[in-house]
């Protein structure tokens, strides 16, 4: 099968040849091309290269041209801090002012320069993958991406006591939101990676998520012109299981937080499970327990289909060896073959 | 404490429910029974202690634990001000975010602390590993509350350990990366982590007993 047949079966909850495996490495990449972060992501040629490099070394069944959570407010007009050895972070706040919340206007994908070098890059992808393989495009939700703009607590009060600027940021956010999806998948992304972090309930109460969140993804999902994953950003998300298959998602990205059996019951014949790697641990993993641990996921997620093998944030820390890299692939082809075997205990 | 056991799960529902005017009402009234330092330092204390570990457990949300903090902080502030002489005698403590921007873990354990009858200094946000030494050097800080959100700059603690390494200063941890890695914390030289506001109460309170 190629790595698109294998993706399409696992989300129609059959079972492919093998444990699809997205691996998520965002800044190996620039390792491969001998390039400080910085550079790397300058350039969408580089990161298309990369993700190529990243795709032939380590069996990866999709690219995935992620810049940075960031990327975002810096298209409206927010600060990125770069360094040497990790993701792009966020400077202060874009909008310290609260009051002009409601000034705000959404950016136009077309006019804003720094987003065009990831539509670069998902074009050069398109044009190497040869529809086999899936290229996944990047959106931070409407409702998460205020953390980045103003911070957590100045959004958290105005989620609580300020509906009338809760709105307007979310009409806001959810404008540019589906204008930045729809782009990515008319430059010839296959499905779009939703990340709701401030939706998981490690974060809200289910009733706030009920109210809001889940309100806001119904909406834009549903305006989203391709298949979308929603993507909790290492955030727990049991208690709201339920909820979020009527979101319109295909697939939900899962914390190492959650048992990975106890979650694929829970969205079984739903949504397709992406998950629960822990890529903070990997770092230090030694060959044996990438084996046991990669296994474990197999074992309790992947029959019956619906799953993809993956990291529970989105995004490979850069600290984390080749080899743990190269030894959860290797597992993935012996041990991710269907049907899949009992371990030996 | 026991003076308090009829009380504190209707304060914990107030604060739940983000009811700010019974959760005052009921500390007001606890005050015709208790000093305002044994409200904050057992009632409050006790309060957001339980709010803490239910997140811990998974069953409350990040959003509550921050909101119960501020409002206890908030009504501590009227029945303790920060100028009381009775709050808490205690070596100077600071709180930081190290190398980011992103607050809200540190405003959690700032209001906890606070609400707990404690004083510490609040550093902010964004600072390096040059800028916290020079700060703990001049201000005598002796213990260093350290929250971070990237595994890089949790890394990096291990260089600020060293260049205090002539300091008696306590760095305690907290943040994403240590909650995803048991080790991390002592990896990088810590002298403790608190994984939520209930864990960095508990240890702040170990080291004033001089147990940490």
């Amino acid at each position: 099968m190629t790595s698109m047949e294998r993706v399409l079966t696992t989300l129609s909850h059959k079972e492919p040849d093998r444990v699809p495996l997205f691996l998520l490495a965002t800044m190996h990449g620039a390792k491969e091309l001998g390039m400080s972060i910085k550079d790397y992501f300058a350039k969408g040629e580089n990161v298309a290269e990369g993700q190529l490099r990243i795709n032939s070394k380590y069996h990866t069944d999709c690219l995935y041209p992620f810049f940075y959570a960031p990327l975002e407010t810096e298209a409206f007009g927010g600060d990125v801090i770069f360094t040497d050895d990790g993701p792009p972070n966020s400077g202060i706040p874009l909008i310290k002012d609260i009051e002009k919340i409601n000034c705000l206007q959404a950016p136009k994908v077309k006019d804003t320069k720094v987003l065009h070098k990831v539509l670069k890059s998902i074009q050069l992808l398109k044009e190497k993958a040869k529809g086999e393989t899936p290229i996944i495009g990047v959106v931070m939700s409407p409702f998460s991406l205020p953390v980045l703009q103003l911070g957590f607590e100045k959004y958290l009060d105005i989620i609580h006591f300020r509906k009338d600027m809760f709105n307007h940021l979310m009409q806001v956010n959810q404008e540019f939101c589906i204008d930045w999806a729809n782009a990515q998948l008319e430059a010839g992304a296959t499905a779009i990676c939703y990340f709701d972090p401030v939706s998981s309930s490690t974060i809200i109460p289910r009733e706030l998520y009920l109210e809001t969140g889940l309100q806001i993804a119904k909406q834009t999902i549903a305006q989203i012109k391709g298949p979308t994953a929603t993507h909790f950003a290492s955030g727990n998300c049991l208690p709201i299981s339920d909820l979020v298959s009527q979101t319109g998602t295909a697939v939900v990205g899962v914390s190492s937080n959650e048992d990975i059996g106890v979650i694929k019951n829970a969205f079984k014949d739903k949504l397709t499970v992406l998950g629960n790697l822990n890529g903070v641990e990997m770092r230090r993993w030694t060959r044996e327990e990438t084996h046991r641990i990669v296994r474990d996921i197999i074992q309790k997620a992947a029959p019956s289909g619906g799953f993809i093998l993956s990291d529970n944030h989105g995004e490979i820390p850069f600290q984390v060896p080749d080899e743990v890299l190269l030894t959860i692939s290797e597992t993935v082809q012996t041990f991710g073959v269907y049907p899949i075997t009992k371990k030996q205990q | 404490m026991d003076k308090f056991k009829f009380i504190i799960n209707d304060l914990e529902r107030a604060l739940l429910t983000m009811n700010h005017e019974k959760a005052e009402s009921i500390v007001i009234n606890a005050t015709s029974i208790s000093s305002p330092i044994e409200i904050a330092s057992e009632l409050i204390s006790q309060v957001l202690q339980k709010i803490g570990e239910a997140w811990e457990e998974g069953k409350l949300a990040l959003s509550q634990v921050y909101m119960s903090g501020v409002i206890c902080e908030e009504i501590i502030e009227k029945i303790l001000p920060p100028s009381d002489p009775n709050r808490k005698n205690q070596p100077k403590m600071a709180i930081a975010v190290f190398e980011d921007y992103h607050l809200l873990g540190k405003r959690i354990i700032y209001s906890t602390l606070r609400a707990s009858g404690f004083e510490l200094t609040d550093l902010g946000g964004g600072l390096t590993s040059e800028n916290l030494v020079g700060i703990i050097k001049k201000e005598k800080i002796k213990i260093l509350l350290l929250s971070v959100l990237m595994l890089p700059s949790a890394l990096r603690i291990k260089e600020l350990k060293s260049k205090l390494s002539d300091s008696d200063v306590k760095i305690i941890v907290g943040g994403a990366p240590f909650r995803f890695d048991n080790n991390l914390w002592k990896e990088v030289g810590a002298d403790g982590y608190g994984k939520d506001s209930s864990e960095a109460l508990e240890i702040v309170n170990k080291l004033m007993e001089g147990s940490v």
